[in-house]
């Protein structure tokens, strides 16, 4: 592998892992939404600059995944559930956005220190990656667990799993890619119906303990 | 016919047609579901004698044969115990027709899914197998669409997405350690194949895959510090849900810990995955037992036994060696028997007494004598009670822990006590106590799979078959 395609491969993966810290940084949820397609995006660039160094047909389609499904049709959909349920505009956190950001780069930190030293052997692009994919996680999880909102949550996990796709990716020849993004895209597919129907039901709720509440009052 | 693929297609195949049958026919289904069942059951037994040639994608071998056969015959029991449950549940409305097409094709879903785990030579089939059946019973937890069944399904899912996630960041991981040695490509992800050279993988690589795997399908299996989800998804789901959950998915996580525990045994460098699981396996047992006395839910109570009895048994498989690794397989059988015989009986409580609450559940073996002393004898059979088969496995993982490792048999005996004490006061308020003007509803259910399934505890607690010994020793010496 020659220096030009390793300086790629490295470039996009970083540009995946600083749109992670974006997503940290937003206050507002559009943002979120807009920084994780653009997140999203760059990973279908990773993965199909990939799929042209490894000479792997099959990346192809997981970049065709990760551009079609989470960079478009996720977005536009949790933007119209955000106008339609009216949910809070603003994002809630746990912990302020600048202490994020410091536990962030020290995840950052954590993970290259976790993980160079480790594959020493394994080829040079590899250990970048890899190093890179782990941050991706571990800022995902950050993100779940600093974010109250089901919505941004979901944004999180999904930001996890792209730093998974990333490290799959750029292992040379793993098998099963393909399969494992479409797996993961269906569990978020459902996992975004269930964001739907929560708030669904939250609104109708009142109405429904209402009628339970009269229906037995009647029958004792 | 090659067995193995009538117990991966039949599941699918029911799945796909129970999803075309209409609501209103859900008798017709649910007989369905239980022949499916027992056709699964009846070709997973086959596999004892014909045993497929094993291959990159799917390999039989003793350990998982004996768990396939446990999965397939406590699924066709739980689809017995659904028929008259689910049956019962739409006579008092309080599950519409509809949903139980989706409910019927997700059962066969998830078998399909845990079979396919079970199955797997390769490890990202595995692996997708072990989310499938997260998926398909995260769906059916929230099958009452209260909002407490919805928020345990949404905890469900995030939780157990961040576990899946990790496990498959374990799993990338360890591809890269197979990748050098073994070139790539499906080989290198086929479990009997990287046993056979891991002995030659980077041990740096295999530690950290271990533990984020470790990590990731502990999850699953509810261990501290990473069971929150678990209590949650057994009392808002239906109960022929927390039957399999507990009894089954519960094992088929562990089994993936555990094949990932005998390939980092194999490589010399390696760290020793023991000292890990015992932490784990111990902590799950104390806080479960503790957490044990105040709950206030019948269900949710269960639910932290199923934690304290997969603490025990993920220490028994980390002390290792052939005794605790008899004594943990043998645990394994005991519990899922057991405690799907536990939530079964629980379900008919429920339902005659009209609420899960173990206020409300009182003087049972007054109302219901039937039920009621069946559930005396199962919830005895889950404390340990000689000479009930729980007791055995146990017996033998304090005996093999006071052998190897003196110090670690007190907590261990402590938190076995202590869940004892907890299980026998409520039970006491449950069975006997006095009996409540509400809740004399004649039972209707049979409770055939209760007795089916107390009856082989209660064997076992006697006697164990020679040739099960001995095929439990094989087992317990691969496993190393």
């Amino acid at each position: 592998m020659g220096h030009l395609e390793f300086d790629i491969a490295h470039l996009l993966g970083t540009m995946v892992l600083v749109l992670s810290f974006g997503l940290l940084f937003q206050r507002r949820i559009f943002g979120v939404l807009r920084t994780f397609a653009l997140q999203a995006s760059l990973l279908a660039a990773a993965a199909a600059w990939q799929a042209y160094v490894q000479d792997a047909p099959h990346l192809y389609i997981t970049a065709a995944i990760a551009l079609v499904f989470k960079a478009i049709v996720i977005p536009v959909a949790l933007h119209r559930i955000v106008i339609r349920l009216q949910i809070h505009r603003s994002v809630e956190t746990v912990l302020g956005v600048g202490l994020t950001m410091i536990i962030g780069v020290g995840l950052v930190t954590l993970s290259i220190l976790l993980v160079l030293p480790v594959t020493y052997e394994s080829g040079a692009i590899t250990r970048e990656n890899l190093a890179l994919a782990l941050s991706v996680v571990l800022l995902g999880l950050l993100m779940m667990i600093t974010r109250r909102n089901a919505v941004t949550q979901v944004v999180g996990f999904m930001s996890l799993e792209n730093g998974l796709i990333l490290a799959a990716v750029g292992v040379r020849g793993m098998p099963f890619v393909v399969e494992m993004s479409v797996a993961f895209s269906v569990m978020v597919a459902f996992i975004i119906f269930g964001v739907f129907f929560f708030h669904i039901r939250e609104r109708f709720d009142t109405l429904d303990l209402h009628y339970l509440e009269t229906f037995r009052g009647e029958r004792e | 016919m090659n067995p193995l693929a009538v117990v991966l297609c039949t599941p699918v195949a029911a799945a796909v047609s129970l999803g075309f049958i209409p609501g209103r026919y859900h008798r017709i289904a649910a007989r369905l579901n239980v022949l499916a069942s027992f056709v699964t059951l009846a070709s997973g037994l086959t596999l004892f004698e014909v045993r497929p040639e094993p291959n990159l994608y799917f390999f039989i071998d003793d350990f998982n044969v004996y768990l396939v056969v446990l999965t397939a015959f406590v699924g066709f029991t739980t689809s017995l115990f659904s028929a008259s449950y689910i049956g019962h549940e739409v006579e008092i409305g309080r599950l519409d027709a509809p949903r139980l097409r989706f409910y019927h094709g997700m059962y066969q879903a998830f078998m399909f899914s845990m079979l396919l785990a079970l199955t797997a030579n390769n490890l990202g089939i595995m692996w997708v197998a072990v989310e499938g059946a997260t998926l398909a019973t995260a769906l059916m937890v929230s099958l009452y669409r209260t909002r407490e069944a919805i928020e345990a399904a949404w905890k469900y899912f995030i939780l157990c997405g961040v576990g899946i996630a990790l496990a498959l960041f374990g799993t990338i991981l360890m591809y890269l350690a197979a990748q050098p040695v073994m070139g790539g490509g499906a080989p290198a992800m086929a479990w009997l194949l990287i046993l056979a050279q891991v002995a030659h993988f980077d041990p740096a690589i295999l530690n950290l895959a271990f533990v984020f795997l470790l990590a990731g399908y502990g999850t699953k299996v509810g261990l501290a510090p990473f069971h929150a989800w678990l209590p949650d998804a057994h009392a808002e789901g239906p109960t022929p849900i927390s039957a399999v959950l507990s009894g089954l998915l519960l094992n088929v996580a562990l089994y993936a810990v555990l094949r990932f525990k005998i390939l980092l045994a194999h490589n010399a460098g390696a760290i020793a995955p023991g000292p890990l699981m015992i932490g784990m396996g111990l902590s799950s047992l104390l806080l479960a037992t503790f957490m044990l006395y105040r709950r206030r839910d019948i269900k949710r109570m269960f639910a932290y036994s199923s934690i304290e009895h997969m603490g025990i048994i993920t220490f028994a498989f980390g002390m290792g060696g052939p005794l605790a690794n008899f004594a943990g397989l043998l645990h394994m059988t005991m519990h899922s028997l057991t405690k799907s015989a536990i939530f079964f009986s629980v379900g008919h409580i429920a339902q005659v007494k009209g609420s899960q609450k173990l206020a409300d559940i009182r003087g049972l073996t007054i109302s219901h004598p039937t039920l009621g002393w069946t559930f005396v004898v199962a919830v005895l059979a889950i404390a340990g009670l000689p000479p009930l088969g729980i007791f055995m496995s146990e017996f033998l993982v304090v005996t093999s822990t006071m052998a190897r490792q003196p110090v670690l048999a007190i907590p261990l005996v402590l938190g076995l006590l202590v869940g004892f004490g907890a299980l026998i006061l409520r039970l006491q308020g449950t069975a006997f106590g006095e009996v409540p003007a509400r809740g004399h509803a004649p039972i209707k259910a049979s409770l055939l799979p209760v007795w089916a399934h107390l009856a082989l505890v209660a064997t076992a607690g006697l006697y164990i078959p020679p040739q099960l010994v001995a095929w439990f020793r094989a087992v317990a010496t691969l496993l190393g």
